[in-house]
């Protein structure tokens, strides 16, 4: 099961710090961010592969998006 | 508000034109220019906006810079300023008022302007600003309109003030990055306009909330040509790639960036951290100077000289376009 960032209802740059910060807490592995609008999913996309990471995965969830991050 | 929607607004409104009206709202220049004289224009401006430091005392400096810029652009030289401001005096204390004016204040004068007066209400949200009235010689007028073919594009401060204000809304700033902010965005456009004057100038706009991509863009529609920057050249605070490597950067970037696109060729080889930045909307950013090819060396060192050390020259005219285009390589 993949970790989960629910940064859903939060606005720039809440959903990227929220997601730094889950990523160096599990250092490895699959993380999925809910996040509401374009701006954080592509914000979000940029945080993850600053810090080495893959966008594996968005799908439309709701109004919003569900991100599928990865490191192997 | 976005460009888009601020055109769709005030796209059917019945204004009226004066042969005095040197610049209406007809184009998008930075402010409205009104011929009082064969020697005498007045240039009328106004910004006012929300915090983007926590310093009040530093805001209100970067609100003033901000909204005197525009007469600047215009080559213009601020005479008077009027206070304008939106302040929550049930949840705050007044003293921050205080400072944010007394930011203000020192920057009107440094600019050898003075304070006539103001307009407060009461708001949920504080803002502050100014309404800005200068002078210009009404043959001596800077515009989007005029840059042309050849001519080479000087900027005067870095770019990415957009990028350390969403870091500093997240707490992720360093301080390194907050004072750089601070210097850039509260510095005033004075000496840059001045020297500017000294050459053959074509055009000016200043860096703002279209960031430096869309007032290029305006540029080059307004001039009819096709402009393009090398991105590499422009100059960017120190921590902005960081933050937007991190993906730090302000939802008008993308907004301005998805509104100009058609007009926008990007080349592959372009670091997209470089995009993201040329599309960061700017409070008080710096002036994009549109100079004769030949006075461009001598204007930048001149500019660097003066203590304006970030300018540089970021790109050229390289062709006539209808609509106005712009390369990023």
């Amino acid at each position: 099961m993949p970790e989960t960032v629910d940064a859903s209802g939060l606005s720039c740059p809440q959903p990227v710090i929220m997601t730094l910060n889950k990523i160096k807490e599990v250092d490895k592995g699959e993380i999925e961010v809910f996040v509401d609008t374009d701006t954080s999913k592509e914000n979000v996309s940029r945080a993850a592969q600053s810090q080495g990471w893959d966008v594996a995965e968005i799908t439309k969830s709701g109004t919003g998006y569900r991100m599928l991050i990865k490191k192997e | 508000m976005s460009p888009g929607d601020l055109e769709e607004v005030i796209s059917g409104l019945p204004v009226i034109s004066d042969p005095n009206l040197l610049v209406g709202i007809e184009t998008a220049d930075d402010a409205g220019v009104y011929k009082l004289s064969p020697d005498t224009a007045l240039v009328q401006t106004l910004d006012f906006f929300t915090p983007i430091v926590d310093d009040p005392y530093q805001f209100g400096r970067i609100a003033a810079a901000n909204a005197m810029s525009d007469v600047y652009a215009m080559g213009g030289s601020p005479l008077t300023a009027m206070n304008i401001v939106c302040f929550p005096s049930k949840d705050m204390p007044k003293e921050i008022l205080t400072e944010i004016l007394r930011g203000g204040l020192d920057n009107i004068h440094e600019a050898g302007a003075v304070l006539v007066g103001g307009h407060s209400v009461d708001d949920q949200e504080l803002k502050y600003g100014l309404s800005v009235t200068g002078v210009v010689h009404p043959d001596k007028i800077l515009k989007n309109k005029g840059a042309e073919l050849g001519d080479r594009l000087i900027l005067t401060k870095p770019i990415g003030i957009g990028v350390i204000a969403t870091a500093v809304k997240g707490k992720q700033a360093d301080r390194v990055a907050l004072e750089a902010l601070i210097e850039v965005a509260s510095a005033l456009n004075d000496r840059a306009s001045q020297i500017m004057q000294k050459y053959e100038t074509h055009a000016c706009t200043d860096v703002t909330g279209f960031g430096l991509g869309g007032h290029l863009l305006e540029m080059a529609g307004a001039s009819d040509v096709e402009i393009a920057i090398q991105a590499e050249n422009i100059p960017v605070i120190a921590k902005a790639r960081e933050y937007a490597l991190m993906g730090m950067i302000p939802a008008g970037a993308y907004a301005i960036k998805h509104f100009c696109e058609h007009k926008v060729e990007i080349k592959p080889a372009v670091e997209r951290v470089l995009t993201d930045l040329v599309f960061d909307p700017q409070t008080s950013g710096g002036l994009v100077i549109s100079i004769l090819p030949d006075h461009a060396d001598a204007c930048l060192r001149e500019l660097r000289d003066e203590g304006i050390e970030s300018a540089a020259i970021i790109g050229e005219v390289i062709g006539r376009h209808a609509k106005g285009k712009l390369q990023i390589r």
